[in-house]
């Protein structure tokens, strides 16, 4: 029943919906990555992107299928989900007192016994995703005590260590300057290409999105509208008809879109 | 590692405290025996050991049927409710969680006013801590069963756990003004027995060894259950949503430390009373002084808060002896300014 995607690591989703009371937030989305690829789900403010984002995680009840490698992923229970997918919420909860050790190590929970205790290979498997965010210097460093890149870096760890095919990232550059914004993107796209993980990040930044992503689907208010390669996705007429936005697209040295803001004409 | 090597340090010195407490516990009371026969005693008493102590056997008396009962009695209220806080406080994420926070303290207090002003007499001197116990399971009970239904009919899927947990403290409150309202209605039937029932919800740790032998079943499962989640703890730090995506089946985890804090809640109050603040004052303390891991403040607050109330009895039984001050008046007294002196200190250090 696998959705011909290749290796391991890849996405479909069918049908997937959700009903918050008596609200439907998400209806009928369809999405696919293959294994390795990077998708971004863009959308106005309420669209529904982050539900999107945690109903695939499993975390809230929906309707629909979410198959990983062909297994879905809905039935699966809390501990062999998390061996296959890692979620990192747009504000995590960052205990303050903790240290960016212990966070990181909380990663390896799925592997971890009920009542069993960390073993040597779960310490050996932070310390070197720890090494590899350059984080081994701020490993006793306690949460409260971090700015927003480095906690964006911390949270990052945490996901890795939990050493999950695919990689779930609700909007991970909130809050970060431009600089700290692209080292963490790029910093994502490394491991990504490194590890061959499948990564599938919301991000209300279009230009941004249109730079790393291979697919890009648009939800606008609960449905998939458009999904493609971003410069089917970043078009005038769907960013104006979507987020009713005055913007003008171009192609960028590389080819991606770039999308400017322009003032309206009536002024 | 660290987290290791650090909670080995905090259990030492918080048994070193708990050991000093206790052998003061002993050695303090109005019969002055003399230090040294009461240590005598106590090593006849360890098996294949046999010393003459010189003491009386009115002493000896005095020695193991009051004081011995009464000092362990106080150790294993203390760390039950110490540990039911942490446990507590963890579960809701909020360190100002409190053992009798899900209406066990109402419950406890309206079975025994029940049994005091229906009962009366000796049978009722008894029935009391069954009478407690109950109360306090089934305060919990009633207060889960309403946070229940009240989280269902409203809310939805998306608020989720945290939501959860917030029901549950409201129906812990609603819970307690009924129960205390019903409570107050009893007592107003018998005046005359008002005393017994304020004596028993100010606390008392004076009682015997039928009272260590009934709660010391409950007591071992609802520690040992606790100091088994430690770990579990921690990873519920980061939120409930966040923890089962980190594979962690949360709301049963959840449930089992909420239900084990109860039932130690329930075995502290079935023979103690309503003490108050312990549970709030020493997991606070604990985690301020040897950090933040619920692996390591839950069995640290069970051996510090067992010294605090050991101290806090002596204390009530030697300020205005030869009478006794009721032990909750002296958790409250000291618990109160201490709370807030940690309060500002932990301010002072984070500015």
């Amino acid at each position: 029943m696998s959705g011909g995607i290749e290796g391991s690591g890849g996405i479909e989703v069918r049908g997937l919906g959700v009903m918050l009371g008596e609200r439907e937030v998400l209806a009928d989305v369809g999405l696919s990555v293959g294994c390795g690829e990077w998708l971004t789900i863009i959308g106005p403010n309420g669209a529904g992107k982050s539900t999107l984002l945690r109903a695939m995680a499993g975390l809230i009840a929906c309707t629909g299928e979410v198959l990983v490698d062909g297994v879905r992923a809905r039935r699966l229970r809390p501990r062999p989900r998390a061996r296959l997918i890692a979620y990192a919420p747009q504000n995590p909860l960052l205990p303050p007192d903790m240290s960016v050790y212990d966070y990181a190590l909380l990663g390896r929970t799925p592997y971890i016994p009920y009542l069993g205790r960390e073993s040597a290979r779960d310490r050996e498997v932070t310390e070197s995703v720890l090494e590899r965010l350059d984080l081994t210097g701020f490993a006793s460093r306690r949460l409260g005590h971090l700015s927003g890149g480095e906690r964006q870096r911390v949270v990052l760890a945490r996901a890795l260590t939990q050493q999950a095919p695919v990689l779930l990232l609700d909007e991970p550059t909130t809050a970060l300057d431009l600089g700290h914004q692209q080292q963490v993107l790029e910093l994502v796209d490394r491991l990504r290409l490194a590890d061959r993980l499948t990564v599938v990040t919301t991000l209300h930044d279009l230009n941004l999105a249109g730079q790393y992503a291979d697919t890009l689907v648009l939800l606008a208010p609960g449905r998939a509208v458009a999904s493609g390669p971003p410069k089917q996705v970043l078009t005038e007429p769907l960013l104006a008809r979507h987020f009713g936005a005055h913007v003008r697209v171009e192609p960028g040295a590389d080819g991606r879109p770039l999308v400017h803001l322009t003032r309206p004409e009536e002024r | 590692m660290t987290l290791l090597r650090s909670r080995g340090l905090a259990l030492l010195v918080a048994a070193a405290v708990l050991a000093v407490c206790l052998a003061l516990g002993l050695l303090t009371g109005a019969a002055g025996i003399s230090p040294r026969g009461i240590a005598l005693a106590l090593l006849d008493r360890l098996p294949f050991v046999s010393v003459d102590p010189g003491l009386t056997p009115a002493e000896q008396g005095i020695l193991f049927q009051l004081r011995v009962p009464r000092v362990l009695i106080a150790a294993m209220v203390g760390g039950l409710l110490a540990i039911a806080g942490a446990g507590y406080q963890g579960v809701f994420r909020n360190p100002l969680a409190d053992p009798y926070l899900l209406g066990a303290a109402a419950g406890a207090g309206l079975t025994v006013t029940l049994v005091v002003v229906f009962l009366g007499g000796r049978v009722g001197v008894i029935a009391v801590p069954v009478a407690a116990f109950s109360g306090a399971i089934g305060g919990v009970l009633l207060a889960y069963a309403l946070g229940r239904s009240a989280g269902r009919g409203g809310g939805g899927v998306g608020g989720g756990a945290g939501g959860g947990a917030a029901t549950l403290v409201l129906a812990g409150v609603a819970v307690t003004s009924f129960l205390t309202a019903i409570q107050t209605f009893v007592q107003q039937l018998k005046v005359e027995e008002l005393q017994r029932i304020y004596a028993w919800i100010l606390g008392d740790v004076g009682g015997g060894w039928e009272d260590v032998w009934m709660i010391a079943p409950y007591a071992l499962v609802s520690t040992v259950v606790l100091l088994l989640h430690g770990r579990l703890l921690d990873v519920l730090s980061v939120g409930e949503e966040e923890a089962v995506s980190l594979g962690l089946h949360a709301a049963r985890a959840r449930m089992i430390v909420l239900l084990a804090a109860s039932l130690a809640t329930a075995s502290a109050v079935a023979v103690g009373g309503l003490i108050a603040f312990v549970g709030i004052v020493v997991p606070h303390v604990v985690r301020r002084l040897a950090g933040w891991s619920y692996r390591i403040v839950l069995p640290v607050s069970f051996v510090g808060g067992a010294a605090f109330l050991v101290l806090a009895d002596l204390i009530a039984r030697s300020v205005l002896a030869p009478a006794e001050l009721p032990i909750g008046v002296v958790t409250a007294f000291v618990g109160a300014p201490f709370f807030v002196m940690v309060l500002r200190m932990s301010r002072a250090v984070n500015t």
